[in-house]
């Protein structure tokens, strides 16, 4: 799966498109961490706008970048889920780990 | 147990399948007509089980997935997602929220959201000869 990613200044933003699950985290994972590796944003806002669907693999997918910031002391930002994916979100916790915004 | 309507399928424990398999389940469901959340609790319970057979149960070797849905009386629907894989030494513990054997980038979550998602959720299981995954839904129809 090809996600857009966009850099302005000290931020990263990947707008995630579809379905996010095992066979298509993979890809995605990557991608994103490609774009840390190279730019090392204090923040990474992940774009849910055009998610259509997401299991526990994308919690896997914010649980793995939000490591990969802290370690720089990076931060992460969940923009516009839609309500399933709030719920799935909220489950596992990662609105304590990462703030959600709506735009 | 009256079994209103019935639908079964197998198919190999390839990633690519994980898509498909919950969305050939909602849509056998959809003539019950589910709400919006209903339908992504259900999609999301099965992509859970189904990917779990993937990354667990057929990590060593290559096999099949085997699907029972079932609408019973009431608007009650029952999943039924079984292989024929490694099996799990100990489900209490594979049932712990962040329990995971499958490194860094799974979550460990799989169970965890299978149990909120659906309204029952048993686990059966055996070593060498694989799992059995069986939820309940009750869907309230619209109208």
């Amino acid at each position: 799966m090809q996600c857009k990613i966009d850099v302005t200044g000290n931020m990263v933003t990947a707008f995630l498109d579809g379905e996010i699950d095992h066979h298509t985290a993979k890809d995605l994972r990557e991608q994103i961490d490609l774009a840390i590796e190279q730019h090392m944003p204090a923040n990474l806002m992940l774009d849910f706008r055009n998610v259509t669907f997401m299991d526990s693999s994308g919690i896997g997918l914010v649980m793995g970048r939000y490591r990969n910031m802290q370690q720089f002391g990076g931060k992460v930002h969940i923009l516009n889920p839609s309500p399933s994916i709030k719920k799935v979100l909220r489950l596992a916790g990662m609105d304590r780990l990462a703030a959600i915004e709506n735009n | 147990m009256q079994i209103l309507n019935q639908f079964k399928m197998e198919l190999p424990a390839k990633s690519a399948n994980e898509s498909f398999a919950r969305v050939a389940v909602a849509a056998f469901i959809a003539q019950l007509d589910p709400t919006v959340e209903e339908i992504s609790d259900i999609k999301t319970a099965v992509s859970e089980a189904v990917t779990n057979c993937i990354v667990h149960a057929y990590k060593e070797k290559m096999g099949y997935i085997y699907i029972t849905v079932r609408m019973l009386a009431g608007g009650r629907i029952s999943v039924k997602i079984k292989d024929k894989g490694c099996g799990i030494p100990d489900i209490k513990q594979a049932m712990e929220p962040l329990y995971t054997t499958a490194g860094g980038e799974r979550a460990g979550l799989g169970f965890a959201v299978m149990q909120s998602f659906t309204d029952k959720l048993t686990v059966r299981s055996a070593v060498g000869k694989g799992t059995t995954v069986l939820f309940h839904k009750q869907i309230r129809s619209r109208q």
